[in-house]
């Protein structure tokens, strides 16, 4: 969870991209050198030890703090020291790679947790990241790519950064440092050209980068009008023809179940309150209000879903009733939803003879709200 | 079994660049844009260094226009870069096209694109003398500012009341081969506009139009890519993207509510900055009452910025499942019935048979 604003936290700068090799961490380092000459206080205190030669080139003259070296299966990992930049204090501290996942041991599991800590002390960050590594466009990934991406960046965290920077470059161009060994390694080229980087993926990936960038610019630009500083931005307050002027505040409301389908649900919904700048809440519900009275699987899923949604900032309920449907359906009029969001789930005849559907029985139910039914997005959609 | 009528035709204009862009592929020229949303963004380096580096690699540049204000970054580069000096007026400046025609480089550098040429020119717009270098062969690399964008001038104006008079077709964008944004920060920018504007004292105003302009900019490009990632899925035969994009698709009926439906498909478009579709699926033997009813919730949703088509189909979830996969729809609104009828009760509830054929899309349902 983010520590609450304070006069002595400090900011976050995200350098966003479309793949490895666009450029990001290049633009950071030109930024940084910059910085540096106009006399700022600046380090580098993470950089991946296998970078490229023109990247390499542009750290040059700049302070780079030691790494921490962890032993892991026989093999030594390099990790950002976070201790060693709280001790050195600097105003600003660059710090490649956002999304990553420390190496077991590590005192926070990922990386951003170790970026929250250097901002709580008053540090300023500026990191890198791929659009693909945001939370709630993972499913988008998925069904654009194929390809399931495991290292992912809550919304919020993105969200709190002051600056977000679209680091932008052709896909011809990218492909063409590809292929002359300017990003991976000879070997790897092969594997990357028929992968991430084949097609269609690449301009799919950049258009989504372009719109995300587009989407956080807008974001923060009701910060300017009432204060004179940037004070972050604030998706959910009242802003000209925001939903707190004619309209009622919209409000999401996630079903909760225990099939795998619900981390979809939760990473939907969240984006989509996010641009509505709705609330967004999620309700479980079982016959009895006691988790513990589950069977050992389904309790372990609804459990990690919950955890799920609270990463997300969504606020989870727990509720007891014998009628699932109809319990969720009550719960959303007594509490102002506008609309809930129910899986897709696959509706075999016998299941809706029996009444079990949750999905359909709650679109039949609550005929006096929005039900919005969210695609399992790991298909793509096909006549 | 479907006809869509009113089917959105790309403007004249537009097809009339694309074909020109083919016809230039031919001759393996390609236009590269740098898209910048206002001065100061850094542009011109991005464009020249990357004409440098092309030098360094073997291709022939040559450099034919360049801004009239250079920092010392960018005369650092432009000198070791072959100049082709452009044609002096009393009324102005121009690029020298014949000269480039006869010196017939690989590669031609124009900075920036947005100029009126001076009375009596071969041309009367700078963009159309790069079109003739592309006719010729010549691969041309220029920069754009968005105030520059034709179809922009009157956002920009109300955002920054200022007018601009030399203006560049967007299906000039839409055409190009390449397009890169430049994006900085609004503050970096601010600071390299100049510190005359910081001793005046810069407004938080300022920065938000300068933000306001920055969002235009991505989504403007975001859209030259949508349009290039649709050309690339035609020619190559495979199946269509979805995702990278929210489009809405509200689906009428006489029975439905509409108003609602229209109005949230409205925020929803404006708030993910995508697009909007309303269709309405022909049953035989409507009444009047019934086509009046849609004709005006037609209107209501064009006025709301919709594209409204109407199909023809004795199978309404067909063919807006049909319709929803050609427009690479990502939510459908549907109403609920307000009675079910035999039919319903037989082969199920439509809502749900709906939800179950289109895989892939959200389906939002409103009440009755």
């Amino acid at each position: 969870m983010p520590a609450a604003q304070d006069t002595q936290r400090s900011k976050l700068k995200v350098y966003l991209g479309y793949a490895a090799g666009v450029g990001k961490t290049f633009q950071m380092l030109a930024d940084g050198q910059a910085a540096a000459q106009r006399g700022l206080d600046l380090v580098v205190a993470y950089f991946q030890p296998h970078a490229r030669p023109d990247t390499i080139a542009q750290i040059q003259g700049l302070e780079v703090l030691p790494h921490r070296k962890i032993d892991y299966r026989e093999r030594t990992f390099e990790e950002m020291d976070t201790e060693v930049v709280l001790r050195r204090r600097p105003q600003i501290a660059l710090v490649d790679e956002l999304a990553h996942t420390n190496i077991p041991g590590s005192q926070r599991s990922k990386r951003w947790e170790d970026v929250q800590v250097l901002l709580d002390a008053g540090i300023e960050v500026w990191t890198t990241m791929n659009v693909q590594h945001i939370e709630s466009l993972n499913d988008q990934i998925w069904q654009i790519t194929g390809i399931q991406v495991r290292e992912t960046v809550p919304d919020w965290v993105v969200r709190q950064a002051a600056e977000i920077v679209a680091v932008d470059v052709t896909p011809e161009a990218l492909l063409n440092r590809l292929k002359r060994g300017a990003i991976y390694k000879p070997e790897m080229v092969e594997k990357a050209l028929t992968g991430f980087f084949k097609g269609s993926n690449l301009g799919a990936l950049r258009e989504l980068t372009l719109r995300q960038a587009a989407h956080e610019v807008d974001l923060r630009q009701s910060a300017y009008d009432e204060t004179s500083a940037f004070q972050g931005p604030r998706i959910s307050e009242a802003r000209p023809g925001g939903p707190t002027g004619d309209q009622p505040k919209e409000r999401i409301l996630i079903h909760i179940t225990a099939d795998p389908s619900t981390a979809m649900l939760i990473r939907r919904g969240r984006r989509v309150a996010d641009y509505l700048h709705a609330d967004c809440i999620a309700l479980f519900v079982h016959r009895t209000a006691q988790l513990s009275e589950l069977p050992v699987e389904e309790r372990q899923a609804v459990e990690k879903h919950v955890r799920f949604a609270r990463s997300l900032q969504i606020e989870p309920r727990v509720l007891g009733g014998s009628d699932v449907s109809k319990t969720v359906v009550e719960f959303a009029r007594r509490n102002q939803v506008t609309q809930i969001f129910v899986a897709h789930s696959e509706g075999r005849l016998l299941e809706r003879l029996r009444g079990k559907n949750f999905t359909e029985n709650i679109v039949r139910l609550a005929q006096d709200l929005q039900v919005t039914v969210v695609a399992d997005r790991s298909r793509r959609p096909g006549l | 079994m479907m006809r869509v009528s009113e089917l959105p035709r790309p403007s004249p204009e537009r097809l009339l660049l694309q074909a020109q862009a083919e016809e230039n592929k031919q001759w393996g020229a390609r236009l590269k844009i740098f898209l910048g949303y206002a001065p100061g963004v850094g542009k011109s380096y991005r464009m020249l260094d990357e004409a440098r580096r092309r030098r360094e690699r073997g291709e022939d540049v040559v450099v034919a226009a360049t801004q009239l204000q250079q920092s010392d970054d960018l005369q650092a580069i432009l000198r070791t870069l072959e100049l082709v000096p452009p044609l002096e007026t009393p009324e102005g400046q121009a690029v020298d096209v014949a000269a480039i025609l006869g010196r017939s480089p690989q590669v031609c550098v124009i900075d920036p694109l947005a100029a009126q040429n001076p009375p009596g020119s071969r041309n009367p717009h700078r963009w159309q003398d790069v079109q003739e270098l592309l006719r010729n062969g010549i691969s041309v690399l220029t920069s754009i500012n968005l105030l520059h964008v034709e179809e922009y001038r009157e956002k920009v104006q109300a955002i920054t009341g200022k007018q601009t008079t030399e203006t560049i077709p967007k299906a000039f964008l839409l055409a190009a081969d390449d397009i890169v944004i430049v994006d900085v920060p609004t503050d970096l920018c601010l600071s390299r506009l100049g510190e005359k504007l910081t001793s005046i004292g810069i407004s938080n105003s300022r920065e938000r139009q300068l933000s306001e302009l920055r969002e235009l900019a991505l989504l403007l490009t975001a859209e030259v890519v949508d349009a290039q990632l649709e050309s690339y899925v035609h020619a190559h035969g495979i199946e269509p993207v979805f995702g990278t994009h929210e489009r809405f698709l509200v689906c009428i009926t006489p029975e439905c509510n509409a108003a609602p439906m229209i109005e949230s498909g409205k925020r929803n478009k404006e708030r993910f900055q995508g697009e909007l579709y309303v269709v309405y699926v022909r049953r035989p033997g409507i009444s009047d009452d019934e086509n009046a009813t849609i004709e005006c919730s037609l209107e209501a949703a064009r006025k709301a910025g919709a594209t409204t088509e109407v199909l023809e189909s004795d199978d309404p979830i067909a063919a807006i499942t049909e319709f929803a996969h050609k427009k690479r729809i990502t939510q459908i609104f549907i109403g609920h019935g307000s009675q079910q009828s035999w039919r319903d009760r037989f082969f199920g509830d439509p809502v749900l048979r709906l939800v179950r054929a289109t895989e892939g899309i959200d389906v939002r349902v409103f009440p009755h």
